[in-house]
């Protein structure tokens, strides 16, 4: 697409990470550009949200180097580290709105931690961002008085507080219907268009992937790591891989299951 | 020929055994539904000799798992007698699932024998040395904390504060009235009895005086804050770790310590000695209601009493210790919060925890100071 920068903003190189003693995803190494839209993708328990979980920092990696903007993310030190955490925001998948302030309070908290607005201003500042994301007037509710896709979005507005140079998103569209879940793409796309976000999204919504993505990362459970990187019409279209053309294609019959045990397309289990 | 089928009504599941002389025909018909009694294959196949065991419908009706557990159970039972299993007449789909769970299913692994005392005993040692751990590095991020307010006390959240301190008092006040009070009545119960059988009845004043004073109060009031604001102080950080609001915290680049632990452990921490304050006052009055209403001795002679036995300094050794006490409550209460595990059951393991662990510390503080004060000569 147009207006990509050479530089990647985010360059993941050699990532092994994992919980405990085991390893969820070994030597992962990718890059993602200015403005660019990338998705992760893959089946569940492939390691997404573990990559997201390293990415954002909450997860220490085993191995490996994040840097955005070419400051490395799992080398910095307290002070950088705090520098970095204000440079994206994120989306959390139940949206993690803080329950006990409301919707002004959870937009206005980061600016009041990373800037020195004055009071007024951050006010300013909180409806402005509701109104991007279509929730002018709602500065005084809880996040509990609202639906799931207004939460969504109000979440979105926290996150977008700093005017970060990256989003994360884990899952936008769980849980939400099919006009709330194309509404919120539309949203996604309109704040690329605006501010020039780039946006990282975990999810495994396919009309979401093929609307919205630049490109796509696939993982896999079984090789820890990236098995296909590339627009999604094109690798829905010409992988060789069943794997992805599996994932990419629902309309595809599954292929039959060679098990002996294996019967029809529904297993049980029995214990 | 042996025929079983359940005895009540609803229960049709039937099963007919039949032996020739090459093998052994189960005829199954009926509904098999998992909420009713159906035959089990055991009671049906004792002493059945034939080496060829198969399964064929007849008049089957409605099934569900408890056929299919029925037929797996019955394949297991072949193949640990040698026996030949057909189950080639039954319905595809049953079939099916049949062959979803391996031959060997019913074989469980062998139970892994108990585990020894000593592997007991380190994990135990283990979890103790973690839980350790976790609570000095906590403490460390704590006074690391409260380190930077010192040096900016605007970053402070004194407003949470306030209002944790709001809460403590309100959601306190009546428990700890109800229990000092009665702690009163009944020291000064139990004193009436032995000291008006010498003629001194008086002295109920003094030991009902010092013993709430010096201990009882600032303990009763510790243990209904640990129990109630400690609590409710995991209840509330567990719950937003379990729904990912400590980590979006985080990632704001908010420490979840000085953002919810700090102003709560300082709001606990200062309200304690008024509780405890407030807590002599009632527990004095119900030694006075009781000297009052069983012993004769007027309230003022029991107010002076009092007020010539019981000094400053065992009021002040008595408020000082519940800085302490209400530290050990909200780091406590903090503490298990922060560290609880993200469900439900990880919750209530926190907030159970945090009253334990609270009233656990108060009481080694509490002992800890009598030998302070001991040595001080307080």
């Amino acid at each position: 697409m147009n207006g990509i920068a050479t530089a990647p903003v985010i360059e993941v190189k050699n990532l092994t990470c994992g919980y405990g003693e085991t390893v969820v995803l070994q030597n992962v190494s990718f890059g993602v550009h200015a403005r660019e839209v990338l998705f992760v993708i893959g089946g569940s328990g492939c390691g997404k949200s573990t990559l997201l979980r390293c990415l954002i920092g909450l997860l220490k990696p085993f191995h490996g180097d994040i840097a955005y903007f070419g400051k490395s993310f799992t080398a910095a030190d307290t002070g950088q580290r705090r520098d970095i955490l204000k440079t994206f925001g994120v989306l959390y998948q139940n949206n993690a709105l803080w329950s006990s302030m409301t919707l002004a309070e959870n937009i206005s908290l980061p600016l009041e931690e990373h800037t020195s607005l004055s009071r007024a201003d951050r006010d300013e500042i909180v409806a402005l961002k509701l109104t991007e994301v279509g929730l002018a007037g709602s500065e005084d509710l809880y996040p509990s008085e609202l639906s799931g896709g207004m939460q969504k979005r109000a979440a979105l507005a926290r996150a977008l507080a700093l005017d970060p140079g990256i989003v994360f998103f884990d899952e936008p569209s769980e849980g939400l219907d099919p006009i709330i879940s194309r509404e919120m793409d539309e949203l996604i796309l309109q704040v690329r268009e605006n501010f020039g976000t780039t946006m990282v999204i975990v999810s495994h919504q396919l009309s979401s992937i093929f609307r919205l993505a630049d490109r796509v990362i696939m993982l896999n459970h079984e090789t820890k790591g990236i098995i296909a990187e590339g627009h999604p019409a094109e690798l829905a279209a010409t992988s060789i891989d069943p794997r992805v053309r599996d994932f990419l294609n629902p309309n595809n019959d599954l292929p039959k299951q060679t098990n002996e045990n294996s019967a029809g397309g529904t297993k049980l289990i029995f214990k | 020929m042996n025929t079983q089928s359940t005895g009540d009504k609803t229960a049709t599941a039937k099963v007919q055994a039949g032996v020739s002389d090459v093998e052994c025909r189960v005829q199954i018909g009926g509904d098999w539904r998992l909420n009713e009694r159906v035959p089990s294959w055991k009671s049906v196949f004792q002493n059945r000799m034939a080496m060829n065991v198969r399964v064929v419908s007849d008049d089957l009706g409605k099934w569900d798992t408890s056929l299919v557990l029925f037929l797996v159970h019955g394949r297991a039972w072949c193949a640990a007698s040698k026996k030949q299993f057909h189950a080639e007449a039954l319905p595809e789909n049953l079939q099916a699932l049949l062959r979803q769970v391996p031959v060997n299913s019913a074989a469980k692994p062998p139970v892994e024998a108990s585990v020894k005392p000593w592997e007991l005993a380190s994990n135990i040692a283990e979890k103790w040395a973690d839980h350790a751990q976790q609570s000095v590095s906590f403490l460390g991020e704590c006074t690391l904390g409260f380190i930077g307010v010192a040096k900016n006390p605007r970053r402070f959240r004194w407003l949470d504060c306030l209002v944790e301190m709001q809460q403590c008092w309100a959601s306190s006040l009546p428990m700890v009235s109800l229990v000092s009070f009665l702690v009163g009545v009944i020291l000064a119960f139990q004193a009436a009895v032995e000291l008006r059988q010498f003629g001194a009845a008086i002295y109920v004043a003094d030991l009902v005086g010092l013993s709430i004073v010096r201990e009882l109060g600032p303990m009763m009031a510790a243990f209904i804050v640990a129990g109630g604001t400690g609590a409710r102080f995991a209840a509330q950080i567990g719950n937003m770790k379990v729904d990912d609001e400590i980590d979006a915290l985080e990632t704001v680049g908010i420490s979840s310590v000085n953002f919810l632990a700090l102003p709560r452990m300082l709001a606990v921490t200062v309200m304690m000695p008024i509780l405890a304050l407030y807590a002599n006052v009632l527990g004095v009055l119900g030694g006075m209601f009781v000297s009052a209403t069983m012993l004769n001795i007027p309230a003022s002679a029991y107010w002076i009493e009092t007020q010539n036995r019981v000094g400053f300094s065992d009021v002040s050794s008595g408020l000082f210790k519940c800085l302490f006490f209400g530290l050990a409550v909200g780091l406590a209460g903090c503490l298990r919060g922060i560290k609880c595990e993200r469900s439900a059951a990880g919750v209530g393991t926190a907030t159970s925890s945090a009253v334990v662990t609270g009233i656990m510390l108060i009481v080694l503080a509490d002992a800890l100071f009598a030998v302070i004060y001991n040595v001080l000569g307080i």
